[in-house]
């Protein structure tokens, strides 16, 4: 996966270069036709502007429902259960791979969707998904370590002081990511689907989770907010997003030398999907550069939307922030998780069950 | 009364009492398509394997039932060691709080008193959970009061703890235990007890020998009715336990979630629905022992 | 007489002490139960954002969310909320109609009829209330995906979950409540008040609404009231029979305790419960009303 370090650092060289080019831009308007429908949007917990939803009810004359889930896992589950009547969601990259690989994806129609021609074209034709027959991508962005900047004076630069912390820390219940991050120390391909090598991972974090009092549903955020934990292991943007609320340098992201994970979150369309023609108009709306940006300015995450870095509409801090932009010598080290296999996954599930009930005891 | 009129009578009231089956009917096909059933499926889909995706497969398997008793028994164990002390604080705390409101002399007072009790009871479970997240926190509130008044220096951790979900469970269920042994204090005579006095008991006798049984059968129902959701509890650990306080009933949620089992989650909840079982068991013949003695 | 005496004395001593120990258990037992209620309604008013020390008095939480509600560009997620209430409201109304009925109906079998196999449907009836909510949950979960992958085989129509597969679950945990309730009111009920309408020449129709049912409605309302109290607070087993946009409020209430910590949650909390207790009283008054009229 050095491959898509390297296509970041494209990304990475590009953005800070450009500036506000102040492009007119019109208002995205709603195709014809949708009045009355209604669309049903299952993405990630905290993971879209306040505003962006309603925009959309009222350009389109839909009414929009919403619910939201903590990991892939979980959404896979659902969606494999049968999808209970979803037309959107938001699954990163490997699971993208998985779930088209079990058909549990419709097409895009991209006719449908001009405002492809927005999204950064190196983060287009990735390996979980080469000709975007499934997915486009919504934000990415990376795994790392919120922590107080109280109990931290001089910050965290290695996962040992995660482990090491004599206090409460949150692990984030991402068994991939967090198996992953094992395996860099043990010397393992993070994506290893060799039993072996997946035990002795879960072992490592077993031993090193002495100091876990939770492994948080995305929520490790809130934990560190009201102050129960001082460490919580995070999406990036889960972490700015309380930074920038309080308006303080209470907390702070970091991702450790050693590594951590970079993913891609895309927009899909879930098989049985009862209104993919509207899903697909609310993919085109996403892209749009304007509303792409609202909502990056909201959520805290990297925008795939060229347009809308190009626009100006990005506020400058987000663009110069480098823990959503991180420098291009740390890109290298992070890895992208991949699909695995039923096999794997089956190993990966079971590990994942054992560390949680052995780290409680 | 003539003799026709009465036998005409006889047989409308046979007739009602025919009818009688018919008005139970539909709630018993009601509750066997939607409680039966679902049980039923539960209990086969535990013995079969798991597919991709966790769905379940033939063929038949006990290797579900095998991971229950192996890795998970140590979380088994826990919730029911959990859900039995919850039961045992509850009797200590509950017994002496329904002796003291059934004792109250005024009927207004007694009603009030037992007001108190309910009331809590009345606001959504979620959010008294989530109000011991606030006491119980490390910049919560109990810390809070115990820091400026320097009983401590550093903020305790309780949050995230068994000692927290064991508060969460007392705090939901306690009660569950007042109510019947109310019930069955206030239907006391406590004449009993001025007999015992009489032929010389002293206070623990005649608590030990008097009170005691003749309020078993409130005392059994309240063990019981805390002993049972206590097992099972899904949102107290979820909300106030963390990892150290997992119990059976988040592992349940997660088979039907992230982790995707679903074979694996029936056998899981089969087996607590066996040890719920049990202790019903024993709460019924108990019952019947106190009864028959 | 003297180690008599002695005795007594003790036994006076012992008994003071378990006096005082019968007034203090329960002072402590009180304070248990409140305290959490009384730290969330005072936080909600605490002017910062801190529940570790009460810093001062305010009103702006509440003034946020109504803010919200009044708002021309009314918020997100008081939109979702509103939504989420009106929700429960309709999934508790509809399911509480039908368990009413349905729980009445075996009520007055099982107390009037005569027809075998009564044991077992006291078990039947008794099992719903003993057991555990996750397991409920998940049975129901599994038993409505296999009926809807049936139903798509044979019909070639997918089926979703939504308000029916919620308010069929609530159905289901509410008979029990109901019928045990209605059975109470009509095991206090004297038989002979049929017996004497029949004996009047009313049919068992007549008899029925005429007589049976005025005598046991306090019992079927709050049996009714029960039902749907149980409604509007259940979490577990919505939360596994729910489908797409029929988020009901406690549902929605999971996903703000979770994920946020502003005091505007302590303000929504003490909100929720004003509404509750302010139910409450509405019924038990209503109840102590139609009791006395009986």
């Amino acid at each position: 996966m050095k491959k898509l370090g390297l296509l970041l650092i494209v990304v990475l060289l590009l953005a800070p270069a450009v500036t506000a080019q102040d492009m007119a831009h019109e208002p995205w308007t709603c195709p014809e036709g949708y009045d009355g429908q209604t669309l049903s949007i299952f993405n990630w917990s905290t993971y879209i502007a306040e505003d962006t939803v309603p925009n959309f009810e009222e350009a389109c004359g839909v009414t929009v429902n919403y619910d939201i889930y903590e990991s892939n896992e979980a959404m896979l589950a659902r969606i494999r259960q049968g999808n209970p009547g979803y037309d959107i969601i938001v699954p990163s990259g490997g699971t993208v791979q998985r779930m088209a690989e079990e058909m549990l994806l419709i097409p895009l129609d991209m006719e449908m969707i001009p405002n492809v021609a927005n999204v950064i074209p190196d983060l287009l034709g990735a390996a979980y998904d080469p000709e975007n027959e499934y997915s486009l991508p919504y934000q990415w962005g990376t795994v790392g370590v919120g922590y107080r900047t109280e109990v931290f004076p001089d910050g965290i630069n290695s996962w040992d002081q995660v482990w090491e912390h004599d206090g409460p820390v949150a692990w984030l219940d991402d068994r991939q990511t967090m198996l992953g991050i094992a395996h860099l120390f043990l010397g393992n391909d993070p994506n290893t689907t060799d039993a072996d090598e997946i035990s002795a991972a879960r072992d490592y974090l077993i031993d090193k989770g002495g100091n876990v009092v939770t492994v948080a549903a995305d929520d490790g955020q809130v934990l560190l907010e009201r102050g129960d934990v001082d460490i919580a292991i995070e999406y990036n943007g889960d972490i700015l997003q309380i930074s920038w609320d309080c308006e303080c340098d209470d907390y702070a992201y970091a991702i450790p030398d050693e590594g951590s994970n970079v993913w891609i979150d895309n927009l899909s369309i879930p098989v049985d999907a009862p209104n993919p023609e509207l899903a697909n108009v609310f993919i085109d709306y996403i892209l749009d550069a304007k509303v792409g940006a609202d909502l990056t300015n909201y959520i805290w995450y990297a925008s795939p939307n060229q347009a809308s870095i190009e626009s100006g509409y990005i506020d400058e801090e987000i663009l110069n922030d480098p823990a959503i932009f991180p420098p291009a010598e740390q890109v290298a080290k992070l890895f992208a998780i991949i699909d695995v296999g039923a096999e794997a996954e089956e190993l990966i599930n079971n590990a994942w069950d054992e560390l949680l009930i052995f780290l409680g005891q | 009364m003539d003799r026709q009129f009465s036998l005409d009578m006889k047989t409308r009231w046979g007739h009602m009492k025919k009818s009688g089956a018919l008005l139970a009917l539909p709630t018993i096909a009601w509750l066997f398509i939607f409680f039966v059933l679902p049980l039923l499926i539960v209990l086969v889909v535990s013995f079969l394997s798991r597919g991709r995706g966790g769905v379940a497969l033939l063929p038949f398997t006990l290797q579900h039932y095998e991971r229950t008793f192996d890795v998970f028994f140590i979380i088994l164990r826990r919730s029911i060691s959990l859900a039995g002390l919850t039961t045992v604080i509850c009797l200590l705390v509950g017994y002496p709080l329904a002796f003291f409101i059934s004792t109250r002399r005024r009927r207004l007072v007694q009603q009030i008193t037992l007001f108190l009790v309910i009331l809590p009871f009345w606001t959504n479970f979620l959010i008294r959970t989530y109000a011991w997240r606030i006491l119980l926190g490390e910049q919560g509130t109990i810390n809070g009061l115990l820091l400026s008044v320097g009983v401590i220096d550093e903020p305790l951790t309780m949050l995230n703890t068994q000692f927290a979900v064991l508060v969460g469970l007392v705090y939901g269920f306690l009660p569950f235990m007042v109510l019947p042994i109310y019930a069955s204090v206030e239907r006391f005579n406590f004449r009993y007890v001025d007999a015992a006095y009489d032929l010389g008991a002293n206070d623990a006798r005649a608590f030990l020998r008097v009170i005691l049984p003749l309020t078993m059968p409130g005392v059994l129902a309240g063990c019981a009715l805390v002993f049972i959701p206590s097992v099972g509890a899904f949102v107290t650990p979820d909300l106030l336990g963390g990892t150290r306080g997992l119990m059976i009933g988040n592992l349940i949620n997660k088979q039907f979630g992230g982790s995707g089992n679903m074979p694996l989650g029936s056998a899981l909840s089969i087996v607590m629905m066996a040890v719920v079982m049990l202790s019903l068991l024993v709460y019924v013949f108990a019952n019947r022992r106190e009864r028959g003695a | 007489m003297l180690i008599n005496e002695g005795a007594m004395g003790r036994n006076r001593r012992i008994r003071r002490l378990g006096q005082a120990g019968l007034w203090l258990n329960p002072m402590v037992a009180y304070f248990f139960l409140w305290a959490p209620i009384l730290v969330l309604v005072l936080f909600s008013f605490n002017s910062s954002r801190s529940v570790a020390s009460f810093s001062g008095f305010t009103l702006k939480w509440y003034s946020n969310i109504l803010n919200n509600v009044m708002g021309a560009e009314s918020a997100f997620s008081t939109a979702i909320m509103l939504n989420a209430f009106r929700n429960s409201l309709f999934v508790g109304t509809v399911a509480t109609a039908i368990s009413t009925v349905l729980g009445t109906m075996i009520a007055l079998a099982m107390a009037r009829g005569k027809f075998p196999g009564k044991r077992l449907i006291d078990g039947l009836l008794f099992l719903p209330v003993v057991i555990p909510e996750i397991t409920q949950a998940i049975s129901l979960a599994i038993f409505f995906k296999v009926a809807f992958d049936w139903f798509a085989l044979l019909s070639g129509e997918r089926v979703f979950p939504g308000f029916h597969t919620i308010i069929a679950a609530h159905v289901t945990f509410n008979i029990s409540y109901v019928a045990i309730v209605a059975r109470a009111r009509l095991a206090d009920m004297n038989p002979r008040l049929e017996e004497a309408a029949n004996d009047l020449g009313a049919n068992p129709w007549r008899a029925f609404w005429r007589v049976t049912f005025p005598l046991i409605l306090p019992g079927v309302i709050s049996g009714a009231l029960l039902a749907f109290t149980l409604s509007l607070d259940d979490f577990v087993i919505t939360f596994f029979t729910s489908g797409v946009g029929t988020t009901t409020l406690p549902v929605f209430v999971y996903g703000l305790l979770k994920l946020t910590v502003t005091p505007e949650v302590n303000a929504i909390s003490t909100i929720m419960m004003l509404i509750s207790t302010l139910l409450i009283g509405i019924s038990l008054a209503m109840q102590g009303r139609a009791a006395s009229r009986v």
